[in-house]
């Protein structure tokens, strides 16, 4: 594929708001995760939770939007000057040829879930205020994006679970490479719920403590939130030229075919998804510089991936899982891991992976327990989700 | 402005009063009488055991509109990538969930859970063909079935490759259908190629365009129309049943849609 420059990008996780406070947090390997005290939930596990996000307030205008999903969306689209970038963009593409393509697995779920607290006792009706369509609905976090940005061109939700916005970049790509729109909205925002905290319980995948990515002794995932965004232009306009940017090179896309929950034991299906991204960009294995791992911390995502990266790169190549620090941000992680390996490239570093004190000796990749330095010019982020839908994806510079 | 032309190599349909293509193409050329009636759902063969007993009716219908439009286009179901597109996933599963959650327990079934991601139905689907090429699950709300068709038309032009749309969507149990109210079960597919390609029932060229959607003559299905998100599609099958060469506007978003030409 032709390239395609990030003209823009941020992120807000449970490390902070912006680029300069996630990028402090992942320098100096801190790790943002904390013991579950979310609304009412009392488990045993930990969670990457967003500071602040109740205090945001949604412009008047979009005020039916209303919920812990959309405020998220607001709070991340605010930061680093995305907003004013994506109006800058559409000022000059016109504001009827930029795409929104943002992944999410819950939406706003968490208020519906509330509302089922607050049934009329009698005839079962949720509470009048309930609104479905602007925040249950996984279009609502598309809808609400291109409303606040003032956009008017082609908009989908991606919902792939867990890959749910590194699809986001493969549609946006599609679309541009087609001529539909010269620019697109891509990320992913999803936010704690109940729905996932006692789901992920009820399936023993929540790690008790924090979440230990490729240690011996891993027991499972810890949930985050985060809302990471990135604006990707037609390589021709003028902010692909005046600037510097980090490129979108490829992407690859794949199906396990295996399990609902469960990945291939050989990780397949994310074999061929990493296969299929060094071809689009027209690269070889040894080319990569640096790969941000899935790495749950689940004790079967992690062996999977790690067949499946060595199968395809060997041992060598420098890895990590930056979920430690972030927690499992979901429906978010793509844009969130995909906004962080642009920020490994343009530093030249590699972010350590947390919490990891006994290796696992089944597992036999270069697993990054220190931030490296190198001079990086491609990180490759893979996204694997429930379904068993996965997709990897290739960064760059190309100066 | 940009148009991309597909081929269309398979139907199929589901839906109150239209069991099959077949049937819905005599409703929809004006050769039978429509007839509403509930939508009937079967467990899908296609699926091992295990996953057969856990598939709710969001899958049943995806699984039976996807292997009716496969069936006509003569592809081999494992060599297809998928776009599926549903405004709501597993209506019945998100109730039971939020149920459970008013539980003092708070307790989900693992089943429940997986079942409970937006892509559901195309796990099963990859399961049940292993079919191990790309994937993406969509959601446009009531522009799902347009999101759909022109993330699908993208990729078969862009990767020059045949790609399985299959759009669908079923009614929520009360309380959450008075907030969001579906007819009825309704699911449209199309096995999608390449301009050109031999089995070619018809050819599209799709643009995005602002022009006022396309309504349904007969009453009771133009209700169908705008009562299952997945039904938006109907005019496109309306045209493709009458064999003719024509033009329609699917609904998208507010003040964008879809236009699509069809030559037989």
């Amino acid at each position: 594929m032709t390239p395609l420059p990030l003209t823009s990008f941020t992120a807000t996780s449970c490390l902070g708001r912006g680029l300069a406070a996630t990028w402090q947090a992942l320098e100096q390997s801190r790790s943002g995760l904390k013991p579950c005290d979310f609304e009412t939930v009392r488990l045993e596990t930990q969670i990457g939770e967003v500071a602040g996000v109740d205090a945001v307030r949604l412009p008047a205008a979009l005020s039916l939007f209303d919920c812990r999903n959309n405020r998220l969306a607001q709070l991340g689209l605010t930061q680093d000057g995305f907003d004013a970038a994506v109006r800058a963009s559409a000022a000059h593409w016109g504001r009827d040829r930029i795409g929104v393509f943002i992944g999410t697995s819950t939406s706003g779920i968490l208020e519906t879930e509330i509302a089922f607290r607050h049934r009329d006792p009698i005839s079962g009706e949720l509470p009048a205020s309930f609104d479905y369509q602007h925040r249950q609905n996984s279009f609502s976090i598309s809808d609400y994006v291109r409303r606040a940005l003032g956009l008017a061109g082609p908009a989908a939700t991606l919902c792939t679970a867990c890959s749910s916005s590194a699809k986001a970049f493969a549609a946006a790509e599609r679309m541009i490479s087609a001529g539909l729109i010269d620019a697109a909205v891509v990320g992913g925002v999803d936010s704690l719920c109940l729905t996932t905290l006692y789901g992920f319980h009820a399936l023993q995948l929540t790690a008790r403590g924090p979440c230990r990515p490729f240690d011996r002794r891993r027991d499972g995932l810890s949930i985050g939130e985060a809302a990471a965004f990135a604006l990707l232009e037609r390589s021709a306009s003028p902010a692909a030229r005046s600037e510097n940017p980090i490129w979108l090179l490829g992407y690859g896309e794949s199906s396990d075919a295996h399990h609902m929950s469960s990945p291939h034991p050989e990780g397949a299906g994310a074999r061929l998804a990493m296969q299929r991204a060094l071809a689009a960009a027209d690269l070889e294995a040894a080319d990569v510089d640096y790969i941000n791992l899935h790495g749950t911390g689940t004790p079967s995502n992690d062996s999977a991936e790690s067949l499946a990266v060595e199968t395809v790169f060997g041992s060598d190549t420098p890895s990590s899982s930056t979920k430690g620090a972030t927690g499992h941000t979901l429906g978010a992680a793509g844009a969130l891991e995909a906004v962080i390996c642009a920020l490994s490239i343009r530093h030249r570093l590699q972010p350590a992976g947390l919490h990891r004190t006994e290796p696992d000796p089944l597992l036999h990749l270069n697993y990054l327990t220190e931030c490296g330095h190198a001079p990086m010019r491609t990180a490759l982020s893979n996204s694997f989700g429930f379904g068993g839908v996965n997709c990897t994806l290739l960064f760059g510079r190309t100066d | 402005m940009s148009e991309l032309a597909i081929a269309i190599e398979g139907i199929g349909v589901l839906g109150p009063g239209l069991p099959n293509w077949r049937a819905a193409a005599a409703v929809l050329a004006g050769r039978a009488p429509y007839e509403s009636a509930r939508t009937v759902l079967r467990a899908p063969e296609v699926l091992p055991p295990a996953e057969r007993r856990r598939a709710g009716r969001i899958i049943q219908l995806a699984l039976a509109i996807g292997a009716e439009a496969v069936a006509q286009s003569g592809r081999d179901p494992r060599t297809l990538a998928s776009v599926f597109s549903s405004s709501g996933g597993d209506g019945d599963n998100c109730h039971a969930i939020c149920v459970a959650l008013t539980d003092a327990q708070r307790s989900i079934s693992p089943t429940r859970f997986h079942n409970s991601v937006h892509n559901a139905a195309a796990g099963y689907w990859s399961i049940a063909y292993g079919c191990a090429e790309a994937s993406v699950t969509l959601c446009a709300y009531d522009g799902s079935f347009a999101a759909g068709l022109l993330e699908a038309a993208t990729q078969v032009v862009q990767q020059a490759q045949p790609v399985l749309l299959l759009a669908y969507d079923a009614d929520y149990p009360l309380p959450l259908q008075t907030h969001r109210h579906i007819a009825d079960a309704c699911g449209i597919a199309l096995a999608l190629a390449p301009a050109g390609a031999a089995r070619a029932l018809a050819t599209l060229r799709i643009a995005l365009t602002s022009q006022a959607a396309t309504r349904l003559a007969q009453p009771a299905l133009e209700t169908l129309r705008v009562s299952c998100p997945a039904a938006r599609g109907l005019p496109l099958l309306e045209c493709l049943a009458q064999a003719r060469s024509g033009a329609v506007t699917l609904d998208y978003l507010d003040e964008l849609r879809l236009g699509v030409e069809i030559t037989p």
